[in-house]
């Protein structure tokens, strides 16, 4: 009990409530007004996808495309449940049918598809991207390109709160002697054979673990903006995600929320020069790659005993 | 009691027979060297042996608990939980992680609490990590990197590399560590170093040891008994003064007599 509370994670939990209260009272107080109240949504959702795919990507080492597939089984899944059932409760079954029914489609895409490695496992799971929304676009339940109309059942607090519990999951997977056997499947995957790391379990429970949070992400998308159609799960959206993982850094969760944090907002303050701002995104984007050509932290972590450390060390220079 | 039994082991690769029917019996505690010039099939039988290639015919059995236990063909995973651990000719760190990670992770089949268990910080994950941490700096000490725990290791010279590519194969707890070229490209001094801590090991942990490598200094000094190889198939067997004097042995390093 003694380890768990130590100062990093204390501090973790003061960000974790402080910007919690902060961003609610500017909220209440009228201060951060609808349009950017739904900024920040959108950003919410943008963390968890960001660090889920990050599960896949950076810390387990394997290409994945097919991530907007994952969120659109779990938006449709909670979408539906709320229409069937209606109110929190269909979004907490809906929510509940999604994860499990996204375990399962991740166990069956990557039993085939793991055994490839690089480019060709991200063309099989763009492939499988497409199929989920084809099928989706075509199923009666889900009305077709139309799409759902809902009403909002989650809000800020819930949302706020999963995408904490979403970060804390992957941290602590990322941390534990299952997360070490994902990192050496990234560094080497024939020398992680060789230690008796089953690799191909690793695999496919770290897929498992990214697929299921993503749905989480979905039904959040569900529950919160009132419409989801087939047209917002295309291939683009699973590059937008990827974009957020590869610009915070593969193998950083905490660059993966900064990045999704800062590209969303770059995109909101673009939006007031809309004939340019597509340029202007390319841009920011090409100019980080050039000097940051492993992202915002690269495979490093921020934590609050590194920073600690760090002033330490200054304080000391300084005496 | 022998440890590791192969019998008429071949692998084909197209027409190239790489290795050609090996027999080779190997007893407990034993410290074997395997040499035989350039492309010899040495290292294709260390893969064969380790489960990376699948024997064309021939078995490999080996002891466990007791039994003789067919492994041709099983994956490399589960050879390395029977008790087979190894180095590679060419390294094969985790380049972009820690000294200390790079064994940790080698501990993975010593670990017993599940990935949940992780998510959830349960007790038993405090307790774990710290007996895994405890015993990963000790693996360290033997090899003389306990105090360089926190380094990269691809920042590190070659011969601690090579000498972290053995500490992680004893983190899985092998009965039988198999070096391939453990002292390639090491000086005078860092060899001696190196048969030393061969020997300090095969003393601590009583395990065989079986190592491929060019060095004959090393390989006469330190061990046993010697297997040669020529175009994939076994030529002589023995101890070193035997080998060192066998006919063949010369003809295969010298070429044939005029």
């Amino acid at each position: 009990m003694k380890k768990l509370f130590n100062r990093n994670n204390l501090c973790w939990l003061i960000l974790c409530f402080g910007s919690y209260f902060v961003l609610m009272g500017l909220m209440s107080a009228g201060i951060i007004n609808p349009v950017y109240q739904t900024v920040i949504q959108t950003i919410i959702v943008n963390i968890i996808l960001a660090v889920s795919l990050n599960l896949i990507i950076g810390i387990c080492g394997q290409f994945s495309l097919g991530h907007a597939g994952f969120m659109c089984v779990g938006a449709y899944c909670a979408g539906i449940m709320i229409k069937q059932i209606g109110g929190i409760e269909g979004f907490v079954i809906g929510i509940l049918i999604g994860m499990v029914l996204n375990a399962l489609i991740a166990l069956v895409v990557a039993i085939p598809t793991l055994r490839l490695k690089g480019d060709y496992l991200a063309i099989a799971t763009l492939g499988f991207g497409e199929i989920i929304r084809i099928i989706v676009l075509n199923m009666e339940i889900t009305n077709g390109a139309a799409g759902l109309v809902l009403p909002r059942v989650v809000n800020f607090t819930m949302m706020y709160f999963m995408m904490a519990l979403a970060i804390l999951i992957i941290v602590n997977f990322g941390r534990s002697a299952a997360g070490r056997a994902c990192i050496s499947i990234r560094e080497d995957e024939i020398a992680s054979e060789a230690m008796g790391i089953n690799t191909t379990k690793y695999k496919i429970l770290a897929f498992i673990i990214g697929a299921v949070i993503a749905s989480w992400a979905g039904a959040l998308y569900a529950g919160n903006f009132y419409i989801i159609k087939p047209g917002m799960f295309t291939f683009n959206k699973s590059i937008d995600i990827l974009v957020i993982v590869v610009f915070g850094g593969m193998g950083s969760i905490t660059g993966s929320v900064i990045a999704a944090i800062v590209l969303g907002l770059i995109n909101t303050f673009l939006q007031n020069f809309a004939g340019i701002r597509m340029i202007v995104y390319a841009l920011a984007l090409i100019l980080i790659m050039i000097f940051r050509p492993s992202g915002l932290l690269g495979t490093k972590e921020f934590t609050f005993s590194s920073l600690f450390e760090k002033l330490k060390k200054k304080k000391g220079a300084k005496s | 009691m022998s440890v590791l039994k192969v019998s008429d082991l071949t692998r084909n690769f197209g027409g190239l027979c790489a290795v050609n029917h090996v027999n080779m019996e190997i007893h407990e505690q034993e410290l074997i060297g395997l040499i035989g010039p350039n492309g010899a099939g040495k290292t294709t039988l260390f893969n064969l042996l380790t489960g990376v290639y699948e024997p064309s015919s021939g078995t490999i059995e080996l002891n466990v608990d007791g039994k003789m236990k067919s492994i041709g063909g099983l994956k490399p995973y589960v050879i390395t939980s029977l008790g087979l651990a190894r180095t590679f000719q060419n390294i094969r760190l985790f380049k972009n992680l820690t000294v200390l990670d790079n064994v940790k992770i080698a501990m993975h089949k010593n670990i017993r609490y599940g990935a949940l268990s992780g998510i959830l910080r349960l007790p038993k994950y405090y307790a774990e990590e710290e007996r895994v941490e405890k015993e990963s700096l000790e693996l360290l000490k033997i090899v003389h990197l306990d105090h360089k725990k926190n380094e990269l290791a691809k920042n590190m010279p070659y011969g601690e590399q090579r000498r972290l590519e053995i500490a992680r194969a004893l983190a899985t707890q092998p009965k039988i560590l198999f070096l391939d070229e453990p002292a390639a490209g090491m000086n005078p001094q860092e060899t001696s170093e190196l048969t030393s801590l061969i020997h300090e090991i095969k003393e601590k942990y009583k395990i065989t040891i079986i190592l491929i490598e060019h060095d004959m200094s090393l390989v006469m000094n330190i061990c046993e008994r010697i297997y040669v190889l020529d175009y994939g198939k076994c030529i002589a067997n023995g101890t070193p003064e035997e080998i060192k004097n066998h006919p063949r042995v010369i003809e295969a390093y010298l070429g044939e007599e005029i």
